[in-house]
C-alpha cells in the first residue's frame, strides 16, 4: 500500500502543473478580454498581395 | 407643393427612403448625389473615398467584406498640425508604455471600434506601414495595442495614419495622466484558481475517511493525508482568504462589524479548530470546509463583479480636454501641453477646438458653443476683450485668446476642487449587509458562548467542541452570497437592459431613493434629432427645389443651426452655389441657380432687406428666418423634442418620488416643461454646475435619497454629490461624466421600471437570509450539542450555499421577466 504515497505526490504534482498554467494564463492577459479572440480566429489571414485598384 | 406647416417634422421619412437611395460604399450614410465615384462605388463625401482608396491600396479590402458598410466617416479638411503636439517628447514619453532606440509600444484607445472588421483593419495595420510590427485590439475596451519600429515610424505619423483610415485615436488630458495598470479582476482570478486548486486536492485527500468505515484506513494514510491537507490550506489562508481578514480588521479598527468579520471569525475558527485535531491526532478537521467556503467566496465576489470594460464610472474634466493647444511665440505657432500654460500666454483656438482655460478673447469675435458646460444649446457670440471660461468649443473662424488662469485654477475645472470630489462623500460598503452581520455576529457569539457554558461544568471537551461548532457551522457563507449572487445577477440584467450600474451598491442604493432630479437639455430632450419647423409668411409655401437649395446653402455653414437645417431637411444636394458669404454670428448667403438666398437671423435679415414685408411673426425660443430674391419667405423654428415614452415616466415616477428639474437652460420652454411635469413640481432654470451641486446637498441635508439624471460636464458635480448620479448618453461609448451607472438614452422610459425592479431585488436578498438561516438552525441544532462530523459540515455547507445561490438567482431572473426587464 506504500504506493499510494508515490501516486498521492504525483496526482499533487500533475494539479500543481495545472495550477502553474492557470497562473501563467491569467498573468499573460489570457483572462482579460474573452471577447477579441473570439472574432480573431473567424477571420482568414490576408495573404493576396496589394490589389490592383480597380480603375 | 409641399404643406410644411402640416407636416412639422421635415426631417422624416429619411429613413424610410433608404432603398431607393444612394448608400456610401465606406461608411454606410446616405449620399447627397453620386457624383464621388470610384468605379460603382459611391461615397457620401471626398472623406471617405480617400479613406476607401488608402485601404484599397494596401490590399485590405477585404475589409469592406466581413462587414457591411462597416466604415467610419471620413473627415474632410483635418488641419494639418492637429496632432504636432505628439512631437514633443515629453508627451510622447507620458503615452508609450515602453520604448527604447527602436522600438515603441503604445496602447490606444479607439473610441470608433464598432465591428469585426474593425478589429481585423486595425490588426493588419502591418500592411498600411513597414514599420509597424504587430497590433492587437481588444474590442471590450475598444483599444488597440501597437508595437511599432521608433526609429521608421514617429508616433505622430502613427496616429495621422490611423486618423486617415478613420480611427483617430482618443488622446485627451486623463490618457497621458493615467498609465493601464493591469484590472483588478487578474489578482481575483488568481486567488480563485490557488482556492480551487487547494479545494479539489483537500476534497479529494478527505474523501477516503468519509467513505472507509472505522478502521479501514491505516492510521499513518489519515495522518500523511491531514498533513497535505495543512499544507494545501496554508495557500488559501495566506493569499486566497487574505482579502476578507483585510477587511474584516479594517472594520474593527473603526468600530464596525462588517459582513467580514463574522466570515473571518467563522474561517479562523474552522482552520483552528482543524489544525489543532490533526496535530494532537485527534480527528482529520474541516479544511475542505475552509478550502470550499473560500471557493465560493470568492466565485460569489467574481459574479459579482461584472465590469464593462469600455466605459469608465470615473471620468472628469480630464478626459474631455485636449493634451495641447497652439501658443503663439514669436510671431510662430507652437503646439504646448495645456498643463504648460502660464498666465498672459496667447493661444490660437480652431473651429470645433476647445478653450483649455479661462482667457481673454483678442480677436474681434468669436462664437463658443457651452453646450457641454452649461447646458445652453446656442452659441454664443463674444466680442473683443470680453472674458471667456474654459470648457467652450469654438465654431467657425479662429481665434485669438490670452490666458487669464491656468488650467487647474479655471472656472471650470475648479469645479472638481469641490468637497464632493476629494472627500469619500459616500461609503461604499453595503448597508443591508452590515446592518444584518451586527446582529448576526452578536447572536451567533451569544448561541455560542451559551452552549459553551452550558457544556462546561458536564464535559470540558464537549463544552469545547460545542463552541467552536457553533462558530463554525454559522459561518455565513449562504450569508455573504446572497448579495453578491442576487444584486450581481440583477446588475446583468439591468445591463442588458442598457442601464449599466457601476457595482452592486449602485442597486442597493437604488432602491433607497425618495427623490428624482432631472437635467433637460440632453436627458429629457435628445441633443441630436430635434425637429425643426418651418413656418411661412407668405401664401405659397417653399417648393421641394427651394428646400433642396436652402439645404444646400445651410450645408456651407458650420453654424450648428445650419446644420440642423442640413440635417433634417430631404433632398440631394447637387446645385451648384456661387458667391457665398457668411457673416460670423448673424447669416449666410448665396445664389443658387439664379436665385438669391439669404438665411440668418431676424436682425441681419431686416438690415439687408429692410422691414418685414407683414408683421407675421410671433417667434419664440430660436428660429433662423429665410429670405428668396430679397423677400422673406418664412422662418425655421427649433424645438426641442422630448424623448419618446417621457410623459408616462414621469407620471409613472411622481406617485412614489419627489420630481424635480435642474436645468442650464433659460426658462424659455418653461411652459412646455410645466406641461410635461404638471404644476407643482419644483423647476429651475439657469442653474450653474455649482447651483445643482448646492440643491442636491440641501435636499440631503434634508433628509432626501436624491437620484440625479444628467448627461453633461455641467451636471458633473451634481452626479458625483448625489446618492445615485445616472448619466444619460445616446452612445454609451461616447463622453459621460463621472457617475455611478449609464443609462442609454432611448431607454429611459423604463426607468421607473428599473427602481421597480431594484426594490424587488433587496427583498429577494432578505429572503435568501431567511433562507439561510434556516440552514444555520437546523446546523446549530447539532452544534450545540457538541455533534458536529466533518462529514456533515462539509455536505450542509456547500448544500446551503447552493440552495442560496441558485435562490438567488433564478428569482431575480424571474423578477426582472415579470417586470419586463428582459425579454
Amino acid at each position: 500500500m506504500t504506493i499510494i504515497f508515490l501516486l498521492i505526490s504525483i496526482s499533487l504534482l500533475l494539479a500543481l502543473g495545472f495550477l502553474v498554467a492557470f497562473i501563467w494564463a491569467v498573468k499573460s492577459g489570457q483572462f482579460d478580454d474573452a471577447y477579441t479572440p473570439s472574432v480573431r480566429m473567424l477571420m482568414d489571414d490576408v495573404t493576396h498581395k496589394p490589389k490592383r485598384m480597380e480603375k | 407643393m409641399l404643406e410644411f406647416d402640416k407636416a412639422p417634422h421635415i426631417g422624416m421619412g429619411m429613413d424610410q427612403r433608404n432603398s431607393d437611395k444612394l448608400i456610401c460604399f465606406h461608411c454606410g450614410e446616405v449620399c447627397d448625389n453620386d457624383d464621388i465615384r470610384i468605379e460603382d462605388k459611391i461615397f457620401c463625401c471626398q472623406g471617405c473615398r480617400i479613406v476607401y482608396e488608402i485601404i484599397a491600396e494596401s490590399g485590405l479590402d477585404s475589409y469592406y467584406d466581413i462587414e457591411n458598410k462597416p466604415g467610419i466617416k471620413g473627415l474632410e479638411d483635418v488641419p494639418q498640425n492637429k496632432f504636432a503636439y505628439l512631437d514633443d517628447a515629453q508627451i510622447t514619453d507620458k503615452l508609450l508604455d515602453f520604448q527604447d532606440e527602436n522600438t515603441g509600444t503604445v496602447t490606444f484607445s479607439i473610441p470608433q471600434i464598432h465591428c469585426s472588421a474593425c478589429i481585423w483593419l486595425l490588426e493588419n495595420l502591418h500592411k498600411f506601414h513597414p514599420a509597424i510590427r504587430s497590433s492587437k485590439v481588444n474590442f471590450l475596451k475598444k483599444e488597440a495595442f501597437i508595437v511599432f519600429s521608433r526609429d521608421q515610424l514617429s508616433l505622430r505619423r502613427l496616429v495621422e495614419m490611423l486618423a486617415s483610415i478613420g480611427y483617430a485615436p482618443d488622446i485627451n488630458l486623463q490618457s497621458i495622466e493615467q498609465k493601464n495598470t493591469p484590472s483588478a479582476s487578474r489578482k481575483l482570478w488568481l486567488k480563485l484558481g490557488v482556492a480551487g486548486f487547494a479545494f479539489g486536492n483537500v476534497m479529494l485527500l478527505s474523501f477516503p475517511e468519509y467513505l472507509a468505515g472505522e478502521g479501514e484506513i491505516e492510521p499513518y494514510f489519515l495522518q500523511f493525508f491531514s498533513y497535505l491537507n495543512i499544507l494545501l490550506s496554508l495557500p488559501v489562508l495566506l493569499y486566497s482568504a487574505s482579502d476578507y481578514f483585510r477587511s474584516a480588521w479594517v472594520g474593527l479598527r473603526k468600530n464596525m462589524i462588517n459582513m467580514d468579520v463574522p466570515i473571518s471569525l467563522g474561517m479562523l475558527v474552522l482552520l483552528g479548530r482543524s489544525y489543532w485535531e490533526i496535530f494532537t491526532d485527534t480527528g482529520t478537521g474541516y479544511l475542505d470546509s475552509f478550502t470550499g467556503l473560500v471557493f465560493f467566496l470568492l466565485i460569489g465576489k467574481l459574479f459579482q463583479q461584472k465590469t464593462y470594460d469600455s466605459l469608465s464610472f470615473e471620468r472628469d474634466y480630464k478626459s474631455y480636454f485636449p493634451i495641447s493647444t497652439t501658443l503663439i511665440k514669436d510671431g510662430g505657432e507652437e503646439a504646448i501641453s495645456i498643463s504648460k500654460l502660464k498666465v498672459g500666454d496667447r493661444i490660437i483656438v480652431r473651429n470645433r477646438e476647445l478653450i483649455p482655460a479661462d482667457a481673454t478673447l483678442l480677436s474681434p469675435s468669436a462664437q463658443i458653443d457651452y453646450s457641454f458646460v452649461t447646458g445652453e444649446s446656442r452659441l454664443v457670440t463674444k466680442k473683443s476683450s470680453d472674458f471667456i471660461y474654459a470648457g467652450g468649443r469654438l465654431a467657425g473662424m479662429a481665434a485669438e485668446f490670452e490666458i487669464n488662469e491656468e488650467v487647474s485654477q479655471s472656472y471650470l475645472t475648479r469645479l472638481w476642487n469641490h468637497d464632493s470630489f476629494t472627500e469619500h462623500a459616500r461609503s461604499t460598503v453595503s448597508t443591508i449587509s452590515d446592518t444584518v452581520s451586527r446582529y448576526f455576529t452578536y447572536i451567533v457569539f451569544s448561541i455560542a458562548l451559551i452552549a459553551g457554558l452550558f457544556w462546561l461544568p458536564r464535559d470540558m471537551v464537549v463544552a469545547w467542541d460545542a463552541f467552536t461548532a457553533v462558530l463554525i457551522i454559522a459561518c455565513p457563507c449562504a450569508l455573504a452570497l446572497s448579495i453578491p449572487f442576487t444584486l450581481g445577477n440583477a446588475l446583468r440584467l439591468l445591463g442588458r437592459s442598457s442601464f449599466i450600474a457601476k457595482n452592486i451598491e449602485t442597486i442597493e442604493n437604488l432602491a433607497g431613493i425618495d427623490m428624482i432630479i432631472f437635467d433637460k437639455t440632453g436627458t429629457l430632450t435628445m441633443q441630436s434629432s430635434d425637429a425643426v419647423i418651418f413656418h411661412s409668411f407668405t401664401d405659397e409655401s417653399l417648393t421641394q427645389k427651394e428646400m433642396r437649395q436652402i439645404k444646400t446653402l445651410a450645408r456651407q455653414s458650420t453654424h450648428p443651426l445650419s446644420y440642423r437645417i442640413y440635417q433634417n431637411t430631404v433632398g440631394n444636394v447637387s446645385d451648384k452655389l456661387v458667391s457665398y458669404e457668411e457673416v460670423e454670428g448673424a447669416g449666410i448667403s448665396g445664389e443658387i441657380e439664379g436665385k438669391k438666398y439669404q438665411l440668418g437671423s431676424k436682425q441681419w435679415l431686416i438690415s439687408k432687406i429692410g422691414s418685414f414685408a407683414n408683421g407675421l411673426d410671433s417667434s419664440v425660443g430660436s428660429s433662423t428666418y429665410v429670405a428668396i430674391d430679397g423677400k422673406i419667405r418664412g422662418r425655421f423654428e427649433f424645438k426641442n423634442t422630448f424623448r419618446p415614452g417621457l410623459e408616462k415616466t414621469i407620471s409613472e415616477l411622481e406617485h412614489n418620488y419627489t420630481i424635480a428639474l435642474l436645468s442650464g437652460d433659460s426658462d424659455h420652454e418653461r411652459e412646455q416643461l410645466q406641461e410635461l411635469f404638471g404644476t407643482d413640481k419644483e423647476l429651475r432654470f439657469e442653474q450653474s454646475p455649482a447651483d445643482k451641486l448646492e440643491y442636491i446637498l440641501e435636499k440631503q441635508r434634508q433628509g432626501k435619497n436624491v437620484l440625479m439624471i444628467g448627461d453633461g460636464l455641467n451636471d458633473a458635480g451634481a452626479l458625483k454629490q448625489s446618492d445615485v448620479g445616472v448619466a444619460i448618453s445616446d452612445d454609451i461609448s461616447a463622453f459621460s461624466p463621472a457617475c455611478d451607472a449609464i443609462l442609454v438614452g432611448n431607454r429611459l422610459h423604463n426607468f421607473s421600471r428599473f427602481l421597480n425592479f431594484s426594490q424587488s431585488c433587496i427583498k429577494i436578498v432578505y429572503l435568501s437570509f431567511i433562507l439561510s438561516f434556516i440552514y444555520n438552525i437546523v446546523g446549530f441544532f447539532f452544534a450545540v450539542q457538541g455533534l458536529l462530523s466533518p462529514l456533515f459540515a462539509a455536505i450542509l455547507m456547500p448544500l446551503s450555499s447552493i440552495t442560496v445561490v441558485s435562490f438567488a438567482t433564478l428569482a431575480t431572473t424571474m423578477q426582472a421577466r415579470r417586470k419586463g426587464i428582459i425579454g
